[in-house]
């Protein structure tokens, strides 16, 4: 039986996931913003088979208080097998462009508070010698678009942070796996217009689930995305800077 | 508003709308200028799930469970809730759908706005006979909780309410106790319409699941010739050898030109499929999947009937050989074979739906290609003899019945009308309200 956190909980990719754990009977530890919704993905974790599912409300924002869930989630939990950081906004990058404020807030939310929450979780993996610190960042993170260059920074952050990171806690025997999923159709991307490109949440966290469990240190999810990232990643600036991507 | 083919599993039905969902069971409905209309898995055939120049609710992200108890076998769940992913977790732990229709790839919520049935109806009635109680969402806000004590009027007016009363948004549904997966099985082939009366009548006391497939094209005395299955859930767990599952999932991975089921095809099949079996009577042990659900194994078998689509037409009439000795002469007579067309009767456990389909007497469900005038020529004619017959027509199958037969079908049309959302409507609903 695992002892599993799941960070951002109330998301369509994190909550898929967490279903895969139930189906398992893990012990689950919920963390998001909102208590309603907390206690509706809860119960479904408890009607799959989860053996016991907590909630905890935290705003992540606010870095201050990511001890302190750490802390009650051992607590609760005893130990913690896998963690699982997947919260996130996507803010309208037209909106948010023209303000640094804005832009610091979507950064907050999107990069920093992964970083705060990483170092923290590495704090306690790193002793215990085992373990899993599974980390949703973005294809986005890949290269910078105009389209989506301010939660494609953050999550360029997250991808070599988790990478620096997975280098140090190789040696302790702690897994740091980092996920990059392309377009998922999640509330999150309700506005979009949908193609074959997008995949279903489930379909998502059937591929975490997998990738936790082998041991994976990056994932593409779809896997599709690999190939579509290093083409665009080849592109030469000279002719990307002119793109409308 | 967007172009959209496809919505609907007829496929040829191509709307304009504007989609919106309900992701948590908590919140209002999406605010919409336009009238409304909550959308599960698009498995109806015509347009009662469509709502054209107006807006659809997807209701499929609401697919978490609340509650399940063990014991009892009453399960809570979200709208958006497939049939398959309850047999998923139910099976396991002992407990079916007390009544499920031919595909497993329908949402809960769906389930009660048709007022669906399964080959059990003799017994258990519809999938609303065996719903406790359910919220329903309105578009001002309301939540009602209904119930056949709370709510009443709105309970009856919800289930067989093709989506219009507001958006249901979790039901409780009571389930029905199984010692395996497993299903007992016989089929028995037999040779006219008399022959399949005095099986069903003899089978219905003592098997739970009865249905006939018809050789649609056979004429004299053998109109009505086919096979005819029944069977229970099997009484204890299979040990040794298990029959196998085929989990084949093919898929059809684009339209057939049009055309390629046509009358010659249609023929071969019919012929072919009533000679499968050599013997008169068959037994065997099936997994409830297949015995169920054999089109879900064929991901998209819809795709066969190429780009125009094709009708499907569900009717039941009173058990009197007449009428469906004339739905069958008129189905011969314009050489349209079905390319399935099964027969079933249905007993008399009453759903509480206002507009419910199922009643007591024989249902015949046929799908035809769609040809254009010819096809709806034959299911002009066919109304006309339901109506005569005093039957009615499913309305999750058609797509093309006049205002004036489905007046007819269900006279309480317009007491059911004063429970419809204000907010809310369907092109199948301005289609069967138009004046006549």
């Amino acid at each position: 039986m695992k002892n599993v956190l799941i960070i951002g909980a109330t998301s369509a990719i994190a909550h898929a996931t967490a279903r895969l754990y139930a189906q398992h009977g893990a012990q689950l530890y919920l963390i998001g913003r909102n208590k309603e919704k907390l206690d509706i993905n809860a119960s479904d974790l408890q009607v799959l088979g989860a053996s016991s599912v907590f909630v905890d409300v935290v705003d992540l924002d606010d870095v201050s208080a990511h001890q302190g869930l750490i802390d009650r989630c051992i607590n609760q939990l005893n130990s913690i097998d896998i963690a699982l950081i997947a919260h996130g906004t996507l803010a309208d990058q037209a909106e948010i462009q023209t303000s640094y404020e804005k832009t610091l807030e979507a950064l907050t939310t999107n990069g920093l508070s992964y970083l705060s929450l990483l170092t923290r979780l590495a704090n306690y993996f790193e002793p215990q010698r085992k373990g899993t610190i599974a980390v949703i960042s973005s294809v986005a993170g890949d290269r910078g678009r105009q389209s989506n260059y301010i939660y494609g920074t953050a999550k360029a952050a997250v991808s070599t942070f988790t990478q620096g990171l997975r280098n140090r806690l190789a040696k302790s025997g702690v897994n740091v796996l980092t996920i990059k999923p392309g377009f998922v159709d999640t509330p999150m991307t309700a506005d979009f217009d949908k193609s074959a490109l997008w995949a279903s949440p489930e379909k998502v966290g059937a591929e975490i689930f997998e990738a936790i469990k082998r041991g994976k240190d990056i994932i593409y999810t779809p896997f599709f995305w690999r190939y579509i990232m290093i083409v665009i990643k080849s592109i030469p600036e000279i002719l990307f800077k002119k793109l409308n991507l | 508003m967007t172009k959209r083919k496809n919505l609907s599993w007829g496929r040829f039905n191509d709307v304009e709308v504007k989609i919106q969902s309900l992701n948590w069971r908590n919140q209002n409905l999406p605010i919409s200028e336009e009238k409304q209309l909550p959308y599960g898995n698009g498995r109806s055939y015509g347009d009662s799930c469509l709502n054209d120049q107006g807006s659809m609710i997807d209701g499929k992200k609401l697919n978490r469970f609340i509650s399940f108890d063990r014991q009892n076998g009453l399960l809570k769940v979200e709208a958006g809730v497939m049939l398959s992913d309850i047999l998923a977790l139910t099976v396991p732990n002992g407990w079916f759908l007390p009544a499920t229709p031919g595909t497993k790839f329908v949402t809960v919520g769906g389930a009660i706005a048709n007022d669906v049935h399964g080959k059990n109806h003799h017994v258990t009635g519809t999938f609303g006979c065996n719903i406790t109680q359910f919220e329903l969402l309105r578009s001002d806000g309301q939540r009602l909780l209904c119930s056949p004590t709370e709510n009443k009027d709105y309970f009856s007016a919800s289930i067989g309410g093709l989506g219009l009363t507001g958006m249901i948004t979790w039901a409780e549904l009571k389930l029905k106790r199984i010692q395996s997966p497993y299903i007992d099985c016989e089929s028995i082939k037999y040779n006219s319409l008399n022959e399949f009366m005095s099986l069903s009548e003899e089978s219905a006391a003592q098997y739970e699941y009865t249905v006939a497939w018809v050789d649609c094209l056979a004429t004299g005395d053998q109109l009505g010739k086919g096979h005819f299955i029944r069977g229970n859930h099997t009484g204890s767990i299979i040990t040794g050898k298990q029959p196998s599952l085929s989990q084949s999932n093919l898929s059809v991975p684009f339209s057939f030109p049009n055309g390629v089921l046509n009358g010659l095809t249609v023929n071969m099949f019919n012929t072919l499929y009533f000679n499968r079996q050599f013997a008169r009577t068959k037994e065997f042990v099936s997994h409830y999947d297949p015995f169920f659900y054999p089109l879900d194994s064929i991901l998209d078998w819809n795709r066969i009937y190429g780009s125009k689509g094709f009708f499907q037409y569900q009717c039941v009439v009173p058990k009197n050989d007449q009428a469906m000795r004339e739905i069958m002469h008129s189905i011969a007579d314009a050489k349209m074979g079905s390319f399935l067309t099964v027969l079933k009767e249905f007993g008399d456990v009453e759903s509480p739906g206002m507009l419910s389909f199922p009643r007591k007497g024989m249902t015949f469900a046929l799908d035809f290609p769609n040809q254009g005038p010819r096809t709806l020529a034959l299911l002009e004619r066919l109304d006309d003899i339901v109506k005569e017959a005093k039957g009615a027509v499913y309305p999750a199958k058609d797509a093309r019945m006049s205002a004036e037969s489905f007046q007819q079908y269900y006279p309480n049309w317009k007491a059911f009308s004063e429970y419809i959302d204000p907010h809310f409507s369907s092109s199948f609903w301005r289609r069967v309200t138009a004046p006549i």
